[in-house]
């Protein structure tokens, strides 16, 4: 089920990502050309494109893990080069495909060391609420390694949004989870959005990523070829621009 | 909505207070040691290596042709220097898998944090060898460590301090590389000369029983081999981040 914006009209209005003229180059070549972004609290911006279009680089742009080539971004009105980058990146959540996680730990101690590198007073407390939060507390003291990829997907969930961060990168993050993961999920982002955080979502299922969103853009070869709010997007004829798209990459 | 409730305090003493260099040195050096402790597999390899090392070096040795105090400075440093370089090829292997760098360097805390907190685990790492390993050479080569223990100790840590410092550069900017085991002794051990041959000269001198003052201009050369060592490596580990 997905929450509905409810928090405080101020808390989602503010601008959470303000992002201009974002690019960043390998060697010759332009992962992300020039890509423009402005998001509110509470909006969700599903981006959708092929392999190597640039989704991950600009999220990892706005994680603060890639520095820019050129162009600017704040995250909560505090830009990602101010202070070595730390007040930005400590308001941002990463989700990704990889669990992130240290298999040695538990599920608990990987959460709870997140939470201390994130600075919360209370990170025992922290790490057990985000655990409940995606339904995964039973295993808190279980080992990573001996967890299924489902579970360690959700505890990774957990270490992401440990610190209720103002903005969350998804980068397929209902990759191996189970339905109740899923629904965990959902619950966890709708939550977050209903307390003023923005959400980025990249995923290839244009279904999930449609149903969460208030806006969808695709991108190709480093840019935003089309950025439009969820009202103006029939699905159907999204899917079909989409694959057009998609296709005359190949 | 989730099952837990899950909204930040509003509190202002609950508001998050990002971890300072030395309290995030502290917690990635603790995290580092908590998953060696579960696992023990770098700290055993090690261990089990320096003693093989010294069993080999033992066997070749002729105790005619060489004395015993001349060859164990030398043994000793050697052992050390290789034992040492399985924990820090570990160091940032653990953040390899699954990517978990990713989270650490997505976390508030300067990149020198980093560096510093694995610097920090991988001491003790080497430190906890050198603690097994010096007395398996007293022991092999039946040299006396009673009267010189605390000035070697001395040596120890700072020759530790200075692989530790190199090493941990090394080992994050191997890491990413396909050749990562071949490449960190490769980077490493030109720059592990100088603290090998400071730690051996000096160790020798000691268990020759010569006078201090012949064991300071090395002493010298491995002191300020760490000062400018772990300074510059320190700085320049965020450099080593950038994709």
């Amino acid at each position: 089920m997905v929450a509905e914006p409810s928090g405080h009209p101020e808390q989602r209005a503010r601008p959470v990502v303000e992002a201009e003229g974002l690019v960043r180059t390998f060697g010759g070549r332009r992962a992300v050309d020039g890509v423009s972004l402005f998001l509110r609290g509470g909006e969700c911006l599903a981006l959708f494109g092929p392999n190597g279009v640039g989704k991950t680089t600009l999220l990892r742009l706005l994680a603060g893990l890639l520095a820019p080539t050129a162009g600017t971004c704040l995250v909560g009105g505090v830009s990602l080069r101010a202070d070595g980058g730390r007040t930005a990146r400590s308001r941002v959540g990463l989700i990704s495909h990889a669990s992130m996680l240290y298999s040695a730990l538990t599920a608990r101690e990987n959460v709870e060391f997140a939470a201390r590198m994130y600075g919360l007073r209370r990170p025992a407390e922290a790490a057990m609420r985000a655990l409940q939060a995606m339904r995964v507390a039973d295993r808190a003291e279980t080992p990573v390694r001996a967890l299924s990829r489902g579970l360690q997907q959700r505890v990774s969930i957990a270490r992401a949004i440990v610190h209720q961060p103002l903005l969350l990168l998804c980068d397929e993050p209902y990759t191996g989870l189970d339905e109740v993961g899923s629904a965990a999920l959902t619950d966890a982002l709708g939550e977050r959005r209903a307390h003023g955080a923005a959400l980025l979502l990249v995923t290839h299922n244009l279904a999930e990523g449609l149903a969460l969103a208030t806006h969808a853009a695709i991108m190709r070869r480093g840019r935003f070829v089309r950025f439009e709010e969820r009202g103006a997007v029939d699905g159907a004829s999204y899917a079909s621009a989409y694959r057009e798209l998609v296709t005359a990459d190949v | 909505m989730s099952e837990a409730t899950f909204t930040r305090p509003v509190a202002t003493d609950d508001a998050p207070q990002l971890p300072g260099l030395l309290r995030a040195t502290w917690l990635v050096a603790r995290k580092d040691l908590a998953i060696e402790f579960r696992t023990r597999t770098a700290f055993f390899s090690a261990l089990v290596f320096a003693l093989l090392g010294l069993t080999i070096f033992y066997f070749a040795w002729d105790p005619t042709a060489v004395a015993a105090i001349d060859l164990a400075p030398g043994v000793l440093w050697v052992i050390f220097t290789f034992s040492g370089l399985l924990g820090l090829q570990r160091s940032f292997g653990v953040e390899q898998a699954d990517r978990a760098m990713d989270a650490l360097l997505a976390a508030p805390v300067e990149r020198e944090a980093i560096y510093l907190g694995k610097a920090v685990a991988n001491f003790l790492f080497v430190a906890g060898v050198q603690v097994i390993a010096i007395p398996a050479v007293a022991l092999f080569y039946n040299v006396p460590l009673g009267s010189i223990w605390l000035s070697l100790s001395g040596i120890a840590l700072l020759a530790a301090l200075g692989i530790v410092a190199v090493g941990t550069l090394f080992s994050a900017m191997a890491v990413n590389t396909r050749l990562a085991e071949l490449l960190l002794p490769m980077l490493s051990l030109p720059f592990f000369v100088p603290i090998v041959m400071a730690a051996a000269q000096t160790t020798s001198r000691l268990l020759a029983g010569r006078p201090e003052a012949e064991a300071w201009p090395w002493l010298r050369i491995l002191l300020g081999f760490d000062l400018v060592f772990v300074l510059a490596c320190a700085i320049a580990f965020p450099y080593t981040l950038d994709e």
